[in-house]
């Protein structure tokens, strides 16, 4: 999608990962990988972004993700500002141009954005003034950039490459802007085998022309894999005609240390958060020795740092 | 008022008539072609060379936004643009605020129509009361005050029961029903064909099936009661195939698409972009392609705009919460002639898709030049060429999938009843 990149082939927006080039996705990983120890140090911050004024526009309540934008951006010395617009302005009936509006003539200069509608990143990005980039924190189903390389920067880490992997996306595949995210970066990143498991109900019409392969059971779907990410289950989606019972969606597609045996050895264990114990995944596996579920975490910070550096601030 | 329409490319579907001829007007009626009558002298010449001379178009569905909703569209805007689109003649859906349900409704909406410049307006009534699927409405009053049938428009009606005793009511009046098929629980909560497209860019879709499954029951109706049903704005290749298949069993149907539906896909969504948000959505490109080949061998019967002017606050917002719908009496004729060229399709049969035949569906006169009849007649250069810009529309609805396209053909004139009802500025 040219809309996020600049004649010249750099990226301008982050909206989503799909059509994105490897040498991109490649970069924003290499660059996330030199704020590693960022983190680490007694003073946490460098000045990257210093003067630069970014703004968390949440029409959907997020906390963790919202935070983690945060603290990289001030990690970058940037100057943030939080809206959450799901309980303010819209909530009185502002249009979200009008919003944006007020806001760039704030001087922002970086939007990240999270709203339940699918393509609000791309509306919003169509918008706003040439000088200003937007960030896609989450668009309704459509797509979650940052969350898709956070969690290949996790395999990048733990598999050290992606040509010889099997990865398997379990779960609400239907629903997930993560999962697709995570597809179109997988195969971007030349993994063979990406595979989607769930029942027929989550899992979206045409989903194999996005390159994945269709499983309808674990024991086949993780036979061999590298990677597994278990997808979250929202509340409102575990009963109903989507699905019968929690407990029913666990005995067949939760990932327990028995349908863990499946996977390869070496497998790691992936998942986005909030997670749903005893729903997709077994706190056994959760807690367990090949779940990197807590350093996804950490890397992700990494992640938006390097994001955000590359649209606001050139090459870092 | 007499007008002499000179050297034109006379085209006339209803009489198999493709000739450079005179045509002559006077007292609202065509009163000769080929030879003037004695005595005729022509208050205007208007020269035609170059130009077709047709029928004036005939639109099955054409939103004028009164009453309730004037901040989209008011009935001057939208009658003004129809003419400039050579639209003479025009079915209106009863979907305002408050919906066509009742005569006095229908008879001002006649009235102001009728005070006003521009094509003849048939209001379609609505088919229950305050289109809620429930209650019928007053349909022998409703054809009384001048509704020419009778549609939920886009308004569910869920209830199988009364879709069934509304046509055993409407079949022992021999009233005619609009129905676009759409299985509402199907069709819940989507806003786009769901396909690959919808499913990589996450919005939530409306199956072909919504459409096959609503047809079936339908046609299983129309054929138990023996209504006069017309099929409004299919979509899909399996619902034409189904609608072919009846057809063919002599099952008395007609139908018609949308002029959008022959040209876009599901594909046109992937940049979000909100005028592509269209009801019923943009399907598959085999499911285009199959629209195009049933216009071509009369599977489906006509052509229509199903213009939908929107105001512009409702587009500018993300994909899934716009208004659907676009802007497109300007569009229909530059759109049949652009699938015509594309299909190699003659534009005898092209024009008769958007004269003629919908006509015979609306049951109204027009749609044709024989001698007698009111001139109702559309000129336009096949050849000239334009783009579609705000300035270059006078419809208030600047909606349309095609805005900033190269458009060819565009009308020069069109008479209504005799009268210059649009002249093109030069």
């Amino acid at each position: 999608m040219n809309l996020q990149l600049t004649p010249d082939g750099k990226l301008h927006h982050l909206l989503t990962l799909d059509g994105l080039p490897r040498a991109i996705l490649t970069q924003i990983l290499d660059t996330a990988e030199s704020f590693m120890d960022v983190g680490e140090r007694e003073v946490k911050k460098v000045p990257l972004l210093r003067g630069k004024s970014i703004f968390n526009l949440f029409f959907e309540p997020s906390t963790r993700t919202r935070t983690t934008f945060e603290i990289a951006a001030k990690r970058l010395s940037a100057d943030v500002v939080n809206l959450n617009i799901a309980t303010s302005s819209q909530s009185k009936g502002e249009a979200i141009l009008d919003t944006v509006d007020n806001l760039s003539a704030m001087n922002a200069d970086m939007f990240i954005v999270r709203h339940s509608q699918s393509g609000a990143a791309h509306f919003i990005a169509r918008h706003v003034a040439p000088h200003i980039s937007v960030v896609n924190a989450g668009d309704g189903r459509h797509a979650h950039p940052t969350q898709g390389l956070l969690d290949m920067f996790t395999i990048r880490r733990y598999k050290g490459a992606f040509h010889n992997l099997t990865v398997a996306i379990v779960g609400d595949v239907l629903h997930s802007r993560v999962a697709r995210s995570q597809i179109h970066a997988l195969t971007t990143l030349g993994v063979p085998e990406v595979r989607v498991i769930g029942p027929k109900t989550l899992l979206p019409t045409g989903v194999e022309q996005m390159g994945v392969k269709v499983f309808h059971d674990m024991e086949n779907g993780l036979k061999d894999c590298d990677v597994i990410i278990m997808l979250r289950l929202q509340n409102e989606r575990m009963k109903g005609a989507l699905l019968p019972s929690a407990q029913e969606y666990f005995k067949f597609f939760g990932l327990t240390p028995d349908k863990l045996a499946l996977a390869k050895p070496d497998a790691i264990v992936m998942h986005p958060g909030p997670m749903n114990r005893g729903v997709e995944i077994d706190s056994e596996v959760a807690d367990g020795p090949q779940s990197v579920i807590l350093p996804q975490v950490t890397y992700g910070i990494a992640v938006r740092m390097a994001v955000m550096a590359l649209l606001a601030g050139g090459t870092a | 008022m007499k007008i002499h329409i000179k050297n034109g490319r006379v085209i006339d579907p209803m009489n198999a008539r493709d000739e450079v001829a005179d045509v002559f007007v006077a007292a609202g009626k065509i009163v000769a072609i080929g030879h003037a009558p004695a005595d005729f002298h022509a208050n205007r010449t208007l020269d035609a060379s170059g130009l077709i001379v047709c029928p004036g178009l005939v639109d099955l569905s054409v939103r004028l936004r009164e009453p309730g909703y004037e901040y989209k569209a008011t009935l001057e805007s939208e009658m003004l643009a129809a003419a400039a689109g050579g639209i003479t003649s025009l079915a209106c859906p009863p979907d305002t605020d408050p919906p066509l349900d009742e005569p006095g409704l229908v008879e001002m909406l006649k009235f102001r129509a009728r005070n006003l410049p521009g094509p003849r307006v048939y209001p379609i009534g609505a088919l229950t009361e305050k289109l809620d699927g429930k209650m019928l409405t007053e349909m022998a009053e409703l054809t009384e005050a001048g509704c020419r049938a009778f549609t939920q428009a886009d308004a569910p009606l869920t209830d199988t029961l009364v879709l069934l005793r509304a046509m055993e009511y409407a079949a022992t009046f021999d009233f005619s029903l609009w129905l676009r098929p759409q299985d509402v629980a199907l069709a819940r909560g989507g806003v786009a064909h769901d396909g690959a497209v919808a499913s990589r860019l996450g919005l939530p879709g409306i199956p072909a099936l919504a459409e096959t499954v609503a047809l079936a029951t339908i046609l299983q109706l129309a054929r138990a009661t023996g209504a006069r049903v017309h099929l409004a704005r299919l979509s899909t290749r399996d619902g034409i195939a189904m609608v072919r298949a009846a057809k063919a069993q002599g099952l008395a149907v007609t139908s018609d698409v949308a002029i959008n539906h022959v040209h876009l896909s599901e594909n046109d969504l992937v940049g979000f972009d909100s005028h592509f948000h269209l009801v019923p959505p943009l399907r598959g490109l085999r499911d285009r392609d199959a629209i195009r080949e049933a216009l071509r061998d009369g599977s489906i019967d006509a052509l229509c705009s199903d213009h939908t002017p929107v105001d512009e606050d409702e587009k500018q917002v993300p994909f899934g919460e716009s208004a659907p719908g676009a802007s497109g009496v300007e569009l229909l004729l530059p759109l049949t002639l652009k699938w015509a060229r594309e299909m190699g399709v003659p534009l005898m049969q092209a024009i008769d898709l958007i004269s003629w035949k919908p006509a015979q569906i609306l049951g109204v006169p027009g749609g044709n030049l024989a001698v007698g009849s009111s001139a109702d007649i559309c000129l336009f250069d096949e050849t000239a060429e334009w783009i579609v810009t705000p300035k270059a529309l006078s419809s208030q609805g600047n909606n349309t999938p095609f805005l900033n396209q190269p458009m060819q053909g565009r009308v020069r004139y069109t008479l209504i009843d005799g009268h210059l009802d649009f002249e093109a500025a030069h």
